[in-house]
């Protein structure tokens, strides 16, 4: 007998994957697909793990396929262009045991630094991919694409975005198959790359996307529903994928829909039947125009981004006005004071940037909570690429403009990011003899995604105990003697060493190291209150932004004690005791 | 039919935990459900929004403006901020309960006065200060489930199908409190 659940878009694919027989995973957090990993991991067989970044998780999934076992990656989309050199090599290698990357998508910009649409990579990467439109086909799509994977000898992206991932829907369980481990045959001229193998190898990767065209048009993801639907006599047909299938069938349940599972390769033969049957083609897809595009050059009209945007998450409301013309008298969002994401209550980054800005430092960001900082009121954080890039471009500007012109600056990166990519621009900083700051805002886990552990906070994503890279010993290693740990709340001892350490002629680390305030090991012993005939309305308490802290109509100070955390950062910024910490 | 429901707050009140109760009632009831959520980012103290839609078949996972049948709302300015969403003649539920954004809290904004007054000539609006009756019940994080409590009463459901999925869905130390904190806002 079947079951049925209620599954995260997130959590389906763990099962999915779980079910196909998945026996190694790898991953690096990141927002909308970290709950993969988190899921996966609560299954028996399957070694899942967090790597230090995408490249090390995609190379980790590549070798236990070349060992012959079913394996799996997962990252978010920009995680996908740090993975790119393994992913774009591993397309001609191809696969052993079935290997899958699964890649998250932020339309919309929930969580990310850009809008990019993994479509167009699996396309240039020559890589199928595959787009499931609700958790139940989340879970199918992943069996499909180890079957994808082994059948054409190839890697697959599932292709997934915010909505799907953080949707729920029912999903039915079925048992884990146990799939043969694959018996390894040394084959160098199929798994080393070099220009005379890679050459053949190119050859096989385009052939078998032709294969892949003409077979897609005919298997289960890719579906046909015609319907009856018309405007002013015109039949209307909708070529769509993914989430947008769902708002397509919300608003147009009798339209024809061709619902495409597979955007790479696509279908063509099946595109131009289809397109045929209908007299309006809409082509209804998130972000890029890449179906779109594919439709137009094999000489087929449609309508696409001249009506529908590229930016930004699609919705139901978007087919009804802008197809059916429908007038919907929409109430405009009124202009109300918006609330932006802040850090938290007890934030060690928050004690960081108060004294940042007391001292007038720029700061060359990173990813992470801390990229919060570049907001009023703290406002220090000035520049935000990527992941690890605080470190290097701070070591371009000195290169630009010479050592003094950075004596006002530093870079500040978080540890998880520092373990991702910050070191390789550290070991530059010092190869090419840069004299700047650098702030590890070392706070024992990574934030942003919801406190995953990393390689230097001594727990794996099991939850086994393991030894933490000391970032102290590591960073000496290298041979960078300046190495200060520091407490962000002692903000004297901090303010003395950022001082010291942005005036001198060398390379300086600072680890700036308290733990997050919202990890569930730690306790927080005391609150802080006001004593109100303390108080002489300076705000200054207001300063570092802590969201517990408001100020009352007469310009006194209440403290939400539900929201306190007593780290005592407001009592530093008052020169008047006006305000006292607590027992909890 | 399909029904709508929203629930708007800040960053950490819960909205999360509040949905997939949602979900869980209308679930065992028999409908096909779909939850809607956010993670990452926004849940730092931010503006955050869960869907839950619920009916005989169930397509997109989000609810649009102009489509809510109720919109529970863990904020005053939250509830303003998504009170377009609410259909002509949706039901608002709302926590009279204040957080400033950090606008507000620098002098940069004003926090909008009488948003529930100015609310309720246009919707049909339920209050309560749910954060002062879980304090009352001593515990201040259980103030989402009195909110729940009194959307709960004007919701197709029965008392002991609410009941039920609470106790499977809070940690089981706090399922006393969550059940207690629940019948405060259902029996308002």
């Amino acid at each position: 007998m079947s079951e049925k659940k209620m599954m995260l878009g997130n959590a389906a694919l763990a099962r999915g994957a779980w079910e196909a027989g998945v026996k190694v995973s790898s991953a690096y957090p990141g927002t909308p697909s970290t709950e993969i990993s988190e899921e996966l991991v609560k299954y028996p067989g399957v070694y899942a793990e967090w790597a230090p970044n995408e490249k090390v998780a995609a190379e980790v999934a590549i070798g236990a396929s070349f060992a012959g076992v079913r394996s799996l990656a997962c990252m978010k989309m920009v995680g996908l262009n740090v993975a790119a050199d393994p992913v774009y090599s591993v397309s001609y290698i191809g696969a052993d045991g079935g290997l899958v990357f699964v890649v998250a998508d932020d339309p919309g910009l929930y969580s990310s630094q850009n809008e990019q649409d993994t479509r167009r990579v699996c396309r240039a990467a020559v890589v199928p991919c595959l787009e499931p439109a609700d958790s139940q086909e989340a879970k199918d799509f992943m069996k499909y694409a180890y079957e994808i994977s082994e059948k054409f000898d190839t890697p697959v992206i599932i292709r997934t975005t915010t909505r799907l991932a953080h949707s729920q829907c029912e999903v039915e369980i079925c048992d884990r198959v146990e799939p043969e481990d694959k018996e390894y045959k040394r084959d160098p001229f199929k798994r080393v790359m070099m220009p005379g193998m890679a050459k053949k190898r190119h050859l096989v990767v385009e052939q078998r996307m032709k294969d892949m065209e003409e077979w897609a048009c005919s298997q289960p993801f890719n579906k046909v529903e015609m319907g009856d639907m018309t405007i002013d006599g015109k039949k209307i047909g909708f070529i769509t994928d993914g989430i947008p299938y769902q708002y397509v069938k919300e608003v147009c349940p009798n339209a024809s829909i061709l619902k495409l599972g597979m955007c790479n390769p696509l279908p063509r033969k099946m595109i131009e039947d289809f397109a045929k049957q209908v007299d309006v083609l809409y082509i209804f897809e998130e972000l890029e125009p890449v179906i779109e595009e594919q439709v137009r050059a094999w000489g087929i009209d449609c309508i696409g981004k001249e009506l529908f945007t590229i930016q930004g998450e699609y919705s139901a409301n978007m087919i009804r006005e802008r197809v059916l013309g429908m007038d919907l008298g929409i109430e405009p969002t009124p202009q109300i004071p918006p609330r932006p994401p802040i850090l938290c209550p007890g934030c060690p980054h928050r004690a960081t940037y108060s004294v940042l800005k007391k001292l007038k430092l720029h700061a060359a960001g990173d990813i992470g909570c801390y990229t919060l900082g570049a907001l009023a009121p703290l406002a220090v954080v000035d520049t935000t690429v990527c992941m690890g890039s605080s470190i290097s471009s701070l070591h371009g500007m000195e290169k630009a403009k010479g050592h003094d012109y950075i004596k006002n600056w530093v870079a500040v990166i978080g540890d998880s990011t520092f373990m991702h990519t910050g070191i390789n621009s550290l070991i530059n900083m010092y190869y090419n003899q840069s004299h700047g700051t650098v702030i590890i805002l070392d706070n024992r886990t990574t934030g942003m995604t919801g406190h995953q552990d990393h390689p230097g906070t001594g727990k794996t994503l099991s939850g086994e105990t393991v030894p933490a890279v000391h970032f102290p010993t590591l960073i000496k290693g290298i041979g960078i003697q300046n190495v200060k740990v520091v407490n962000p709340f002692d903000t004297e001892e901090l303010t003395r060493v950022l001082k010291e350490e942005t005036q001198k002629e060398e390379l300086s680390v600072i680890i700036a190291q308290a733990p997050c305030a919202l990890l569930k090991s730690e306790v927080h012993p005391y609150k802080v209150q006001p004593l109100p005939e303390k108080c002489v309305h300076c705000g200054a308490c207001l300063q570092p932004g802590c969201p517990a802290l408001t100020k009352n109509e007469d310009g006194s100070i209440r403290i939400d004690a539900t929201m306190c955390n007593g780290c005592g950062l407001c009592m530093k910024m008052c020169r008047f005791g006006a305000l006292e910490q607590v027992k909890a | 039919m399909t029904k709508n429901i929203m629930i708007v707050g800040v960053g950490g009140q819960g909205t999360l935990l509040t949905s997939r109760i949602l979900g869980g009632v209308m679930e065992n009831a028999g409908y096909e459900v779909k939850v809607s959520e956010v993670h990452g980012m926004a849940q730092r103290g931010g503006s955050v929004v869960t869907f839950v839609r619920y009916g005989k078949d169930v397509a997109e996972p989000i609810v649009e403006e102009g489509q809510a049948d109720v919109l529970i709302a863990f904020e005053r300015l939250e509830a303003l901020r998504y009170a377009n969403f609410l259909k002509k003649d949706g039901v608002l539920i709302v926590n009279d309960w204040r957080i400033d954004p950090i606008s507000v809290v620098m002098g940069t904004a004003q926090y909008p006065e009488n948003i529930i007054e100015n609310l309720e000539r246009t919707h049909t609006v339920y209050r309560i200060n749910a954060m002062e009756e879980a304090l009352r019940l001593g515990n201040s994080r259980v103030f989402n489930n009195i909110v729940l409590g009194m959307a709960a009463k004007h919701m197709e459901f029965d008392r002991e199908d609410w009941l039920k999925v609470i106790e499977a869905k809070v940690p089981p130390k706090t399922v006393e409190i969550n059940t207690k904190a629940f019948l405060v806002g259902y029996e308002k």
